[in-house]
């Protein structure tokens, strides 16, 4: 949680010197409900969708910060080499897929790759995950997505940050059931609800219901209330979030009631936070200096092929 | 003993599933009940795992598709009809075509489309959807014309690193037979010269080629016209060497085909080959394709919205008077 919000502070930083084009979308207030789900996951082993909001996630899972820094700052030593920028990045082969902007179509994704698993003789222990926030939750393809993942009754657990707005638009006008966690029982999926600002509970409830999904329990759905600490990215000030619940206890800081629930189990002394604050900085600034040292993709050397055939590689 | 073109669909995923075990299928009502025109019927009884029954979510389904593709599976996804996919559009061109571009791993999938008319099939089950799919980088859109073609593409297209758009014409399944189903085996991205002649070429795909042969056969019988017909067979990527070889030979081009007018594969064909060889020609480059309207339902009135063997020659007619 600390080394995401670290890090994105820095790229945010980055961004406002005008030293990252596109944009930057930050996890802030999200880092417990994201942190919670990727460190229950398994590299390489189970399958790993995450959203624009999971800086957080992503670590706990294992991308390297590099990954992280290279795609923003467009080092053609990343995974995406330039081709694709920000939070659209992943290691495919290693169960990190790689988000496109059209929301909802993850969950199938991740499905279709847990079908292949099962295909594979390979499913046993595996677990398939994704995020999404309240505003995908209207999509058709999220819909389809869950319908077709407990139709298979696939070992996957789907996260809905229900952080109150998306982009500039609220709850109200986004959808009209009293809880998103009640949709579960229509689609045939286990639902569960935590208080996305509290570390604790976040995760024995995610990391519940992955344990769920991969001891055979079905498809689980876990709704997590919480208030997006910021704008939709960096360009947006978020200033249309009414004040009122930036106050309300979902507008807590997750970081800051984990660091307080630590502290107050005597698991963590403030000085050791220090030291923490101290290293994931470091580690941040290492990642920058390491990225900005690195070459730009060359569009003069770019292969400029979207075909992976050989035999069809340079026809039109 | 004659096998039809959907046979050879029915053959082809029969042996890619034999062939292959990383190789499934995937669509509405393909499992017991054998696909809504029976391209898999039985299979499922041999594969009861790798032949899957999917709900009505073509997002999804394609969705999943790429996630097996991704996991090292090579699916094959059975649209209903082809105008459905319009549905998992989003999930053709933004997931499955970009991802090899933006990530270094391949997305081999095939995409099984009936497309075309048939009498009787109206707006919403008889559309035309290769030119949408051609449209984008990352896709190998195919349209076989033959039994053999319909056999060999179909295994060559699970054999490719890409999405492919497999269009088969819907009129073509039962009423096109031939004695085998094996052929040359002539890879994706090659033309074929389906008649040849020394009067006009005209280029077309699909199920018009039958109709361009049949106004060639007209023609000739008319006034010994001799009218070449190139058969693209896909038409990303396209074959324009061998268009423009013909067109060499010919002097005048038709291009020809059953979609809407606006845009499309005839509008690519004579694009290149006015870019290409524009020095070639003997007559301004003409095109033939559906009217621009929703398919209609009643047969008089599709009769008449898509080429027919009349209208190519009406337009031939023209082209030779030039």
């Amino acid at each position: 949680m600390l080394r995401a919000r670290i890090l994105e502070t820095k790229l945010s930083n980055l961004y406002k010197a005008g030293k990252i084009v596109g944009g930057v979308y930050l996890g802030k207030g999200q880092e417990a409900v994201s942190a919670s789900l990727g460190a229950c996951l398994k590299w390489g082993h189970d399958v790993f969708a995450p959203l624009i909001r999971d800086q957080a996630g992503r670590m706990a899972y294992g991308e390297d910060p590099l990954d992280t820094t290279r795609t923003y700052l467009g080092s053609v030593q990343g995974p995406m080499k330039g081709r694709d920028g920000n939070v659209h990045r992943g290691r495919p082969a290693d169960g990190l897929l790689a988000m496109i902007s059209h929301l909802g179509v993850a969950v199938s994704q991740v499905g279709g790759a847990l079908v292949a698993k099962r295909l594979k003789g390979a499913l046993d222990g595996c677990v398939g995950a994704t995020c999404i926030g309240d505003g995908a939750t209207s999509t058709g393809a999220f819909h389809e997505g869950l319908n077709f993942i407990a139709v298979e009754c696939l070992p996957m657990v789907v996260v809905i940050a229900d952080n109150q707005f998306a982009y500039s638009t609220p709850n109200e006008k986004q959808y009209a059931c009293e809880d998103l966690v009640d949709r579960a029982k229509g689609y045939g999926l286990e639902g569960h609800s935590v208080n996305g600002t509290d570390m604790l509970e976040c995760a024995r409830v995610i990391g519940g219901a992955v344990q769920k999904a991969r001891n055979g329990g079905g498809p689980q759905l876990v709704v997590a209330k919480l208030l997006r600490l910021g704008g939709h990215g960096e360009h947006d000030d978020g200033s249309y979030v009414p004040v009122e619940l930036r106050e309300d206890p979902y507008g807590r800081d997750c970081i800051e009631v984990g660091k307080e629930q630590l502290i107050s189990n005597g698991w963590l002394s403030e000085e050791e936070f220090q030291q923490w604050q101290l290293e994931m900085n470091n580690e941040a600034q290492e990642a920058v200096a390491t990225t900005q040292r690195e070459d730009a993709p060359n569009p003069y050397k770019e292969d400029w092929s979207a075909i992976a055939s050989s035999s069809l590689r340079g026809l039109q | 003993m004659a096998v039809t073109y959907i046979d050879a669909i029915r053959y082809s995923q029969e042996e890619a599933l034999a062939d292959n075990l990383k190789v499934f299928l995937y669509g509405q009502d393909i499992g017991k009940f054998g696909g809504a025109f029976k391209a898999t019927k039985g299979l499922q009884e041999q594969w009861p795992n790798r032949v899957m029954d999917a709900p009505i979510s073509e997002d999804a389904m394609i969705g999943m598709a790429v996630g097996a593709a991704i996991e090292g599976m090579r699916p094959i996804v059975e649209m209903q009809f082809a105008d459905f996919s319009s549905i998992a559009f989003n999930q053709i061109v933004n997931q499955a075509a970009t991802h090899y571009y933006r990530t270094g791993v391949p997305v081999p999938l095939v995409v099984r489309m009936p497309s075309g008319g048939t009498p009787g099939s109206g707006p919403f089950h008889s559309q035309s959807m290769e030119s949408i799919y051609a449209h984008y980088p990352g896709i190998i859109v195919v349209t076989p014309a033959t039994v053999a073609d319909a056999y060999s593409m179909l295994l060559q297209a699970v054999d490719l690193d890409d999405p492919v758009i497999y269009c088969e014409h819907k009129f073509l399944y039962r009423w096109l037979k031939s004695d085998d189903y094996r052929g040359d085996d002539l890879p994706i991205g090659k033309a074929r010269i389906m008649r040849s002649g020394k009067h006009a070429t005209v280029v077309t795909y699909s199920a018009m080629v039958h109709e361009a042969v049949r106004a060639a056969d007209i023609l000739y019988k008319e006034g010994g016209w001799e009218i070449e017909v190139v058969d693209l067979r896909s038409v990303k990527p396209l074959d324009t060497d061998t268009v423009v070889a013909s067109v060499a030979r010919t002097g005048r081009l038709l291009a020809l085909s059953e979609a809407f007018p606006w845009g499309g594969v005839t509008a690519e064909v004579v694009s290149r080959v006015c870019a290409d060889g524009f020095h070639l020609l003997d007559a301004p480059p003409m095109r033939l394709n559906a009217k621009d309207t929703p398919v209609p339902y009643h047969p008089k009135l599709w009769a008449m919205h898509r080429p027919t063997p009349e209208s190519i020659c009406v337009a031939l007619r023209n082209l030779l008077a030039y």
